[in-house]
């Protein structure tokens, strides 16, 4: 089973090293989008408030549409974000306002963190394909790592083994091991719920047989969705929303997250009241239902049925929303230990298949090779030029949040294509001090850029590790690879296959 | 699986029955590992003794066990045709399962 597991590995751990790295970003998804708009103040305004600018918004720019969804200012996004669907094939349209004014902002257009979390399950593709891709990817990781530790048999003392000067190939293989074991229960779990998350998209058979399809009255019947209401065709005058959402903020504990309006304007018009989750590991939102027109109340969710209960306590888990400062981090660092198998990983598949002295390397280890830099080092060359397009480009640059991924792509990709073309030894070391002079700039350019300084401590000293740990995993792996080469090829020909 | 001993020493060069065999066994993994999650997820969710929306979250949440399992045995079977026959008969089982669950089973009746 040792080859499911090298090659089961080999063929998505791009994909997945990507899905890692983004996803690891993302417990700090409100931090980034924090520093992604250094204009904005925290702004106290009353959530009630909020969602009638919103709302007052949407029945200027929206009044035919379906459905209004207004998100109120959050502690990462002082903002009120409009969002409306024209119809239910309409994609989703959005305008981010002024918490103060109702105006549309002035503030810098950026996805923010939400740019990264995107992309650690979409990859910025098309949707259902990056879904896809990922999920697969996910499922055949979940393959290679139950067949990874039925290969290892040893599990227990290797554990506490760590050869480092013994072989290259044999350093390789401990710090894959040592990185992989020792978070372990993390890499099943993440990989696992990361699946779950995906579930209706890659396993839509349950809702098929049992709903013929029917989606929505899956999550309604779940005590997950309330249920919707047809408009009558009858225009009718609501409500104002503050002392609906006064009323439904009275039977919750916590705060409000977003209000949805179906059919505004009409006569079977209702009001949804979307709180934050509360504590615990499950994830789901509170919601109240209210009649637009009369105010009474429709509907309350908020408990669910066992399954449901583990569904969702499936996804919380994955999120880790319910995590504070100290276990976030460790959240953190067991998707750092993630991202560091799989970079081991493949890079043990290439050390223990470097050709002897002498010898060209043959076309699929330097494809291999070349993939490896293109995407060990490339993405994270990708995402420090991301950070630095957010302070670099013109604040008024027209279609400015397409322009941040933009650079992003083109970054990576140069980076990857430096890399197919020149697989060498030479380009990790020049490569890696390239990414990590990249990340050092951040704080600097930050810092000149804007009239924050140093405000963002955290986010500035994480980008200095980030660039001093990349600097120093590069060297490592132009080195090692140079003694494995220098080698007798026959020192450890057995772990080839490791 | 035999092949191991070939699939250790690629340096000597995999004959073509070795790599037929090894891509035999990812297409069964991959088409034959999703057909039997898919058929024990649509028959478990008509199936199990629960209210429909919990009968279809405990069977989509079994599914990726189920899914991975089948194709932690086609890589592990003997031989390729023992593989395919130990998907085949619980497929035919799911199935059978499945075909009889939806005649009896009333699915659009609100629950």
């Amino acid at each position: 089973m040792a080859w499911l597991h090298t090659w089961a590995g080999l063929v998505t751990g791009w994909v997945m090293f990507c899905v890692f790295v983004t996803g690891t970003a993302t417990y700090y998804r409100t931090d980034i989008s924090q520093w992604m708009r250094p204009e904005l103040r925290a702004a106290a305004v009353e959530p009630g408030l909020a969602a009638e600018r919103g709302a007052a918004y949407l029945k200027v720019h929206a009044p035919k549409a379906v459905s209004w969804f207004v998100s109120v200012p959050q502690e990462d996004r002082p903002l009120i974000g409009v969002y409306w669907l024209d119809s239910f094939e309409a994609p989703i349209q959005q305008a981010m306002l002024d918490a103060e004014t109702g105006a549309p902002t002035t503030v810098r257009a950026t996805h923010g963190g939400d740019f990264l979390y995107r992309f650690h399950y979409e990859l910025q593709i098309m949707p259902v394909l990056g879904r896809w891709i990922v999920g697969a990817s996910a499922l055949i990781l979940l393959v290679a790592l139950v067949s990874g530790i039925v290969t290892h048999r040893r599990i227990f003392s290797d554990f506490f083994t760590f050869r480092r000067d013994r072989s290259a190939q044999r350093g390789w293989l401990d710090a894959h091991n040592v990185t992989g074991v020792l978070a372990l229960p993390f890499h099943l779990m993440i990989t696992y719920t990361g699946i779950v998350t995906l579930a209706f998209t890659l396993m839509p058979w349950g809702v098929a047989s049992a709903y013929r399809g029917d989606e929505l009255r899956f999550f309604v019947e779940a005590g997950q969705s309330p249920a919707w209401q047809a408009a009558t065709g009858r225009p009718a005058e609501a409500l104002p929303l503050a002392p609906l959402m006064g009323r439904a903020q009275a039977e919750v504990s916590e705060p409000l997250e977003m209000v949805i309006v179906n059919n505004p304007g009409d006569a079977a018009s209702t009001v949804v009241a979307v709180f934050e989750e509360p504590k615990g590991l499950a994830h789901r939102h509170p919601q109240i239902v209210f009649d637009a027109v009369s105010g009474a109340v429709i509907n309350r969710l908020g408990t669910l049925k066992p399954a449901a209960h583990v569904f969702t306590s499936f996804l919380g888990l994955h999120e880790a929303h319910f995590a504070g400062p100290a276990l976030r981090v460790l959240f953190f660092l067991c998707g750092v230990m993630g991202s560091a198998t799989i970079a081991t990983g493949h890079v043990l598949w290439s050390v223990a298949r470097a050709p002897k002295p002498g010898t060209a390397a043959g076309f699929g280890l330097r494809l291999v090779r070349g993939l490896n830099l293109g995407t060990i080092l490339g993405l994270p060359i990708g995402i420090a030029a991301f950070f630095l397009a957010n302070r670099l480009l013109p604040v008024a640059l027209d279609q400015r949040a397409t322009w941040e991924g933009g650079v992003f792509f083109a970054a990576w990709g140069g980076a990857a294509i430096l890399g197919l073309l020149r697989p060498h030894d030479r380009t990790w070391r020049e490569m890696g001090t390239a990414a990590a002079l990249l990340f050092l700039a951040i704080p600097l350019v930050s810092a000149v850029t804007t009239d924050r300084g140093f405000d963002f401590v955290g986010f500035d000293a994480a980008m200095i590790a980030i660039g001093f740990a990349l600097a120093w995993g590069a060297r490592k792996v132009s080195r090692y690879r140079g003694s494995a080469r220098a080698r007798p090829a026959a020192a450890s020909k057995s772990l080839a296959r490791a | 699986m035999p092949d191991e001993a070939a699939l250790r020493n690629p340096g000597r060069g995999l004959g073509w029955r070795v790599r037929a065999m090894v891509a035999g066994r990812v297409v069964l993994a991959t088409f034959g590992g999703y057909a039997i999650a898919a058929l024990s997820t649509a028959f478990l969710s008509l199936a199990l003794p629960m209210v429909r929306s919990e009968a279809v979250a405990t069977a989509t949440l079994l599914s990726f066990a189920v899914m991975v399992g089948a194709v932690v045995w086609v890589f592990s079977a003997r031989t390729l045709g023992r593989a395919a026959l130990g998907l085949a008969i619980p497929g035919i089982l799911l199935g059978g399962g499945l075909w009889l669950a939806m005649t009896f089973v009333e699915t659009v009746s609100p629950a």
